[in-house]
């Protein structure tokens, strides 16, 4: 029998980067929030603290900072003809789990979607017409444009300093920038980081070849910075331990260092970890949401009520929550009908891996997101007549940290153990470095989320099950990109390279990216959409869902930067009319 | 970088030194240390002579150093083992059980534990049928032919795949040989010496953007930090010693 707790205003479901940002908001527009967090409190100082926090074998290979899947996982399947079975250890993607969530080990790249990426649908068949359009594609229009979003990127970029170079300043093209990114209203808070070696033979070669380089936006960042909730974070050292880790300098943006400081001192909120939520608790009518059921590490269950509430988990969590409490109608492959669990989309990552004899790279002198970027491959940044598939991708010289357990590249035919393998790893750890490519990946209706009818969580309740393979469209984009990556490749002149474009069935083994997307797409039409344009469940109105979840198909980018900036947009819905008037805002 | 003429040279004919030792040398003297260390929570002797052999083929010792067998690398796997890892602290666990997909990845019921205790068992007693012998007993030419067999997925194994086995032993294997020596492997930090990686890193802002310029530190564990054998910075980070080349 659940305990039932006094009212609040508002309530968080998952105190990650947008649940912070969120809470710490509303709690000084005079809300009394909850934040509900199923993992435990971590901050910089003992959780990665030196010299611990460089242990590539407890970060990396024994996901210390990551779900622990013996309470929650989900289920996988490749298509709807499959037996979904549970992921049973992490692989493909590593949510996170306690404070601060997935953006407590991020690697830091911080991008704006192009214009293009909000308008998918209608600018495709504008420009290629209907045949373009890939067979069973559901992608479509996010019912927001770039140009609503760009102040809400602006304040995204300033809360978490971002480093990096514009390239288009309200239209102006800067050179050393971006050319194909949409106007931005100012320059990036910081300045880039330095360019690593690889970078800079990058950067020559891709100039050379007419392409348009520029540093990648980072939010490991070049020098220290006070944001506007007077947090400071550190200036980076390039230690090279940011993804799948915690940053010990507190250099890398995250909850922990941009926004925790201030929202712990907000009175008007509370911080509740191990309170684990399994069900939004609705009324009779099932359109307004009155309270959330959670339970805390004593096994104890809460009724929490509340007025307004906030989804603010990972991608998965936040459409598994949906489905738990029948929030929305779930989506139905086979009658095409429902929306909740549409648009499962991920990501398409390549890449390329130069091979040199006579150059060190030092490539473990790094930063999350210390690279060179070309972006003429992006969105719709090129002609895309006649060569059968849309989208793009970035191309980024990549310095993002080497650590051997798992970076140690050898020539393709160099076998995999013995003697010859051990010659070659030792010759090439340090004279090696990849062009990674970040391949959008488009929605299709045979993918989707749902609940599974077997496997249960610890607390017996249905596990989300993923059914899901990339299409004929992310192999031909992928074939397409990494040969023109490895054009660039080519003109540094390595003696070797592997050329590893993604074109097999997916697989949910090995490492490829933590950029699951969708599920709860926002959108301008309920029958196609869970959320409209500001996150606001169009069936039940006091319930917002902020994340990546919102995708309503995944871009050529890394997702953080647009969850920001979707995270303000919906803020200042909820702010400037909702709280005024609640009820639907579409 | 800034070190005086007489402690680089030294410093430098260290490297040289043990990069100029035999590798049955190198082997002996790391034998030794292993030695010392050795106190197995889990796997059997027949185990470790079983692991000992297997690690000793897949990354050998040879005029480059130290293998995986020196490094310590059984003595990693058994502690892995023994440890939440070994028994699936953070894996999903409960059934219902079925072989999939390979897309699909891990779905044994089986521990990480009782996957080396089965698979040791059932390769040991194929050996003994095909060779007479053990595993560990088997001619180095001969080891491989099973080790490539496993590989290949061409060894009949019961309670596991072949390839799921070799995949888990390979990967164990190249975690024990570049993890940090807290962990029981790496000894010495033969593997970080191997390819030039310099462990806990300093803070590298004044070399990173140092193109091509080669960094050759002495590499340094956390248990050396925690040791009190490295000197740190403000921040924690250690205070690399460079070996500057003179020529």
């Amino acid at each position: 029998m659940a305990t039932k707790l006094k009212p609040v205003d508002a309530v968080v479901v998952g105190v990650g980067l947008t649940g912070t940002i969120l809470a710490k908001e509303l709690a000084e527009a005079g809300l009394q929030v909850v934040g509900l967090e199923r993992g435990r409190w971590r901050d910089t100082d003992p959780d990665f603290a030196m010299p611990h926090a460089h242990d590539e074998l407890r970060y990396v290979k024994r996901h210390e900072l990551m779900q622990d899947l013996s309470r929650e996982t989900i289920t996988f399947r490749n298509n709807a003809n499959e037996n979904a079975l549970p992921m049973r250890q992490l692989g493909s993607f590593r949510p996170g789990e306690g404070v601060g969530g997935a953006a407590v080990h991020w690697g830091g790249l911080t991008w704006r979607f192009l214009p293009w990426d909000f308008e998918t649908r209608s600018r495709t068949l504008a420009r290629y017409g209907k045949d373009h359009w890939p067979a069973e594609c559901t992608s479509q229009d996010w019912g927001v444009t770039y140009d609503e979003l760009e102040p809400h990127f602006d304040r995204f970029e300033y809360l978490y300093g971002i480093s990096g170079k514009a390239g288009n300043l309200k239209g102006r093209t800067i050179p050393g920038g971006n050319p194909f990114e949409g106007p931005r209203s100012r320059e990036y808070p910081n300045p880039p980081l330095k360019t690593a070696y690889a970078g800079a033979l990058f950067n020559d070669a891709a100039q050379k070849l007419g392409y348009h380089p520029f540093p990648s936006p980072s939010a490991a960042i070049s020098r220290p910075y006070t944001n506007e909730y007077g947090a400071t974070i550190n200036g980076c050292v390039y230690c090279g331990y940011c993804q799948f880790f915690g940053c010990e300098m507190g250099a890398k943006a995250s909850p922990q260092t941009a926004v925790l400081p201030n929202l712990m001192k907000q009175h008007r909120f509370e911080l509740r970890t191990h309170a684990n939520v399994v069900k939004v608790n609705l009324d009779s009518a099932k359109k307004r949401a009155v309270s959330v059921t959670y339970i805390d590490s004593r096994g104890r269950e809460f009724e929490q009520p509340a007025d307004l509430v906030l989804l603010t988990s990972y991608v998965l969590n936040n459409v598994r929550l949906m489905l738990l409490s029948g929030i929305g109608k779930p989506y139905d492959p086979v009658a095409n009908t429902g929306v909740v669990g549409r648009n499962y989309a991920y990501q398409t990552p390549s890449s390329v891996t130069l091979f040199f004899e006579d150059k060190v790279f030092n490539q473990f002198m790094a930063a999350g997101g210390l690279g060179m970027t070309v972006d003429d491959f992006n969105g719709d940044n090129f002609d895309h007549a006649g060569l059968g598939f849309i989208g793009g991708g970035f191309f980024q010289a990549a310095t993002s940290g080497a650590r051997p357990i798992e970076v140690r590249p050898v020539p393709r035919g160099t076998p995999r153990w013995g003697g010859e393998w051990k010659r070659a790893v030792a010759k090439y750890f340090n004279r090696s470095f990849p062009i990674t490519i970040q391949g959008a990946c488009q929605s299709y209706r045979g993918n989707y989320l749902d609940l599974d009818p077997t496997y249960r969580d610890s607390y017996g309740l249905p596990l989300l099950r993923m059914t899901f393979d990339r299409h004929e469209n992310e192999h031909k984009m992928s074939s397409w990109l990494t040969n023109k990556a490895a054009e660039i490749a080519k003109a540094i002149g390595p003696s070797k390279m592997n050329v590893n474009p993604r074109t097999e069935k997916y697989t949910i083994v090995p490492y490829q990216s933590t950029h699951n997307t969708g599920g709860a797409a926002m959108g301008a039409d309920p029958a196609t959409s869970a959320v409209n344009k500001y996150l606001q469940s169009w069936d039940v109105p006091n319930v917002f869902v902020v994340g990546a979840s919102a995708f309503p198909q995944n871009g050529g980018y890394n997702p953080t930067g647009t969850v920001g900036a979707l995270t303000f947009h919906a803020l200042q819905a909820i702010k400037s009319r909702y709280l005024k008037r609640p009820g639907p805002l579409a | 970088m800034d070190e005086s003429g007489g402690r680089r040279r030294f410093l430098k004919s260290v490297g040289a030194l043990s990069a100029a030792i035999p590798a049955a040398a190198a082997a002996q003297h790391a034998d030794h240390a292993a030695a010392k260390a050795e106190k197995y929570m889990f796997l059997s002797p027949a185990e470790v002579a079983f692991l000992d052999a297997a690690v000793a083929r897949l990354i050998p010792a040879d005029d480059l150093g130290a293998g995986a067998k020196e490094a310590g690398v059984t003595y990693f796997i058994d502690q892995q083992l023994f440890g939440a890892w070994g028994t699936m602290a953070k894996m999903y666990r409960q059934g219902p059980h079925a072989e999939g997909t390979p897309q699909q990845g891990y779905q044994s019921p089986l521990t990480p534990q009782e996957v080396y205790r089965t698979a040791i068992a059932e390769i040991n007693a194929a050996c003994a049928k095909q060779y007479s012998q053990p595993f560990a007993k088997l001619t180095a030419a001969e080891q491989d032919e099973v080790l490539h067999a496993l590989d290949e997925g061409k060894f009949a194994l019961d309670a596991v795949t072949p390839r799921f086995f070799f995949n888990l032993l390979l990967d164990n294997t190249i975690e024990g040989f570049f993890s940090d020596p807290i962990y029981g492997g790496n000894r010495e930090k033969v593997g970080w010496k191997l390819v030039g990686f310099p462990g806990v890193a300093a803070a590298y802002t004044a070399h990173v953007d140092k193109h091509g310029v080669p960094y050759d530190a002495l590499p340094v564990s956390i248990e050396d930090i925690l040791q009190g054998k490295s000197a740190l910075d403000e921040h924690g980070h250690p205070k690399h010693v460079l070996l500057v080349r003179k020529d």
